[in-house]
């Protein structure tokens, strides 16, 4: 955007420093002077909170680390010293655990704002499928760092969870045995998880940096879906979208505080305080909250390489978005058969979620192959058609009208 | 076009040559990265057979013993577990295989699996479900007295481990 002055650096330091490496120029630009549609809400905030989360879950990350082995002989126990031996160790484990939460928490509402606002159609694609790429990597990372206690539920998550490869034919015994280092889920499977748990929030980082990238490239979508046009469409990031994300980041830190010190054991599991034991499957096992609608998409379907199968393409689907929904209009605000759909799809993932922690048996089987049928019917089905047949309401001629006109559209 | 820039140059026979030993060296790195990752020395070697003694089993009474890190159940059946094995329509089944099959000849009362449900690992549970065989508790998949597979999303019937009778009272297993 042409009127915003670049970087200039005050001081003799910055001066000498950005002859040599621009980093100030870069922040400058990218954070301070850097366009914001002025319109943006507070589900604009999420993207802030996120880099929060990652941040927050690397440091406690790293000092769990500090008092940690990664040894079945001694792994239970050593989060127990960290639990009451190590100073304030309770607090860094249930930071660690609740922030895994409250991670995933985040993005679900970030990505689900996404899809209310258009925010993956052209030219956002590729900012699209680099956050779900984030997000299968955040799924393999919390999946890893659940393991690390070795209680039942550790155990036997990692049981399920590598079997679920041996649903592959020809080669899926050898890449399940290959993925455990051994005949079973055991000491070497504990080590490799460790390793990796520690690597990938790194990983996550750079697949940020990306995303981030290609945001500042094509620039932030906003509740109007309509592009800036000039000047009066946007606000610097400084201090207008800092101060919202600071104010946004505290009122969910807030909630994340309430879970810690109230709540701390309430999105975990009894039964993982108990030991692994190999050779007793706890007789109610689900995984953690953020993975349950992908665990009754997985139980909905009555064949195992099939229900494996679908559990993934629920998960893949998500990249295909951009090319799968035929509206040309962005956002939901005006798109008013899509916006209905849109709130019936949170509630199916949400009926998903509970159905996902219930027994496999019964109505709740049958209710799981229902909103599973629903859940691949939105993105194939109802997506591509409503392109076709929704009328949609007009677009504002501007973000600054659709804000200052007193008869606003859409609302 | 002109003769010469079509004909292989040294500088092509560099490129070509590098790409070659570079794709093959990092093919070989490979190896050992993607190997060290399966079942090491010690691993296998306590993967060795055992022997266990089915003397002490009762009628009725399941045993568990571990082999390679995996549950094997020793179940040593009732007359009325074996005749339920035997009494069922073998072809209704979903992964068809009759008791005699799942047994050593002239053992019918002892019957050694792999205690793990073929859908996603977990261990059943003896004596429970509808058919008084095996239980999964994580999803739902129920096994007859003979292991084998009646419904739920397992697919196949629970595997048999390599074993032999030594004498009437002990196998090896493994």
């Amino acid at each position: 955007m042409s009127g915003h002055q670049t970087y200039q650096p005050q001081n003799a330091f910055m001066k000498w420093m950005e002859r040599r490496l621009p980093i100030g120029g870069l922040i400058y630009s990218s954070f301070v002077v850097y366009p914001t549609p002025r319109n943006l809400n507070y589900w604009w905030t999420f993207g802030g909170i996120l880099s929060f989360m990652l941040a927050a879950q690397i440091v406690t990350g790293i000092v769990l680390a500090m008092h940690y082995t990664p040894h079945v002989d001694h792994a239970f126990n050593s989060v127990e010293h960290i639990m009451r031996d190590v100073n304030y160790g309770w607090l860094i484990r249930y930071l660690h655990a609740n922030g895994a939460s409250m991670f995933f928490l985040a993005v679900y509402i970030h990505m689900f704002r996404g899809m209310y606002y258009g925010s993956y159609k052209e030219p956002r694609e590729v900012l699209w499928i680099l956050g779900v790429i984030l997000y299968l990597l955040m799924m393999a990372t919390g999946f890893m760092g659940y393991v690390l206690p070795w209680g039942q539920m550790s155990f036997w998550a990692a049981t399920v969870i590598t079997n679920l490869f041996s649903a592959i034919p020809v080669v899926g015994e050898a890449i399940v045995s290959w993925l455990w280092g051994g005949y079973a889920v055991g000491n070497p499977t504990l080590n490799r998880f460790y390793s990796l748990h520690y690597l990938l929030p790194f990983v996550i980082a750079g697949v940020v940096v990306l995303h981030v990238w290609a945001l500042h490239v094509v620039g932030q979508n906003n509740p109007t879906g309509i592009d800036p046009k000039s000047d009066k469409d946007t606000v610097a990031f400084t201090p207008y979208a800092t101060i919202k994300d600071a104010f946004g980041l505290s009122c969910f830190l807030l909630l994340f505080a309430w879970f810690v010190f109230y709540m701390p054991n309430y999105l975990g599991h009894a039964d993982n305080y108990i030991p692994a034991n190999p050779a007793v499957t706890p007789t109610h096992i689900v995984p953690e909250w953020y993975y349950l609608p992908f665990y009754a998409i997985l139980r909905a379907i009555p064949d195992k390489l099939g229900g494996v199968i679908a559990l993934g393409a629920s998960i893949v689907i998500l990249a295909f978005l951009p090319w799968l929904d035929t509206s040309r209009v962005r956002s939901a605000n005006y798109r008013p058969l899509y916006r209905q759909f849109f709130w019936i799809f949170v509630a199916v993932c949400i009926g998903l979620g509970w159905l996902g922690a219930k027994p496999a048996e019964g109505g709740y089987v049958i209710a799981a192959r229902i909103l599973t049928i629903y859940y691949f019917a939105h993105f194939i089905i109802i997506l591509p058609l409503l392109g076709w047949i929704e009328k949609t309401k007009p677009l504002p001629n501007s973000i600054s009208e659709s804000i200052l006109a007193p008869g606003k559209a859409g609302g | 076009m002109t003769a010469t820039s079509a004909e292989p140059t040294r500088r092509d026979f560099l490129y070509i040559a590098t790409g070659t030993v570079g794709a093959i060296g990092a093919a070989a790195t490979l190896v050992p990265l993607v190997s060290q990752m399966n079942p090491d020395a010690g691993t296998i070697a306590a993967g060795a057979p055992i022997e266990v003694d089915l003397g002490p089993i009762q009628e009725g009474q399941v045993v568990k013993v571990f082999w390679r890190g995996k549950p094997i159940f020793i179940n040593h059946r009732t007359k009325k577990e074996i005749e339920e094995a035997k009494g069922v329509n073998v072809a209704s089944l979903p992964d068809p295989q009759p008791d005699s099959a799942r047994v050593k000849q002239g053992k019918d009362q002892w019957q050694v699996l792999i205690g793990i449900c073929t859908h996603l690992g977990c261990i059943p549970i003896a004596h429970s479900g509808s058919y008084n065989g095996y239980f999964c508790p994580c999803h739902g998949s129920v096994y007859d007295t003979s292991g084998r597979i009646r419904s739920g999303p397992a697919p196949t019937n629970l595997p048999l481990p390599p074993y032999e009778f030594l004498s009437d009272t002990k196998i090896r297993i493994g």
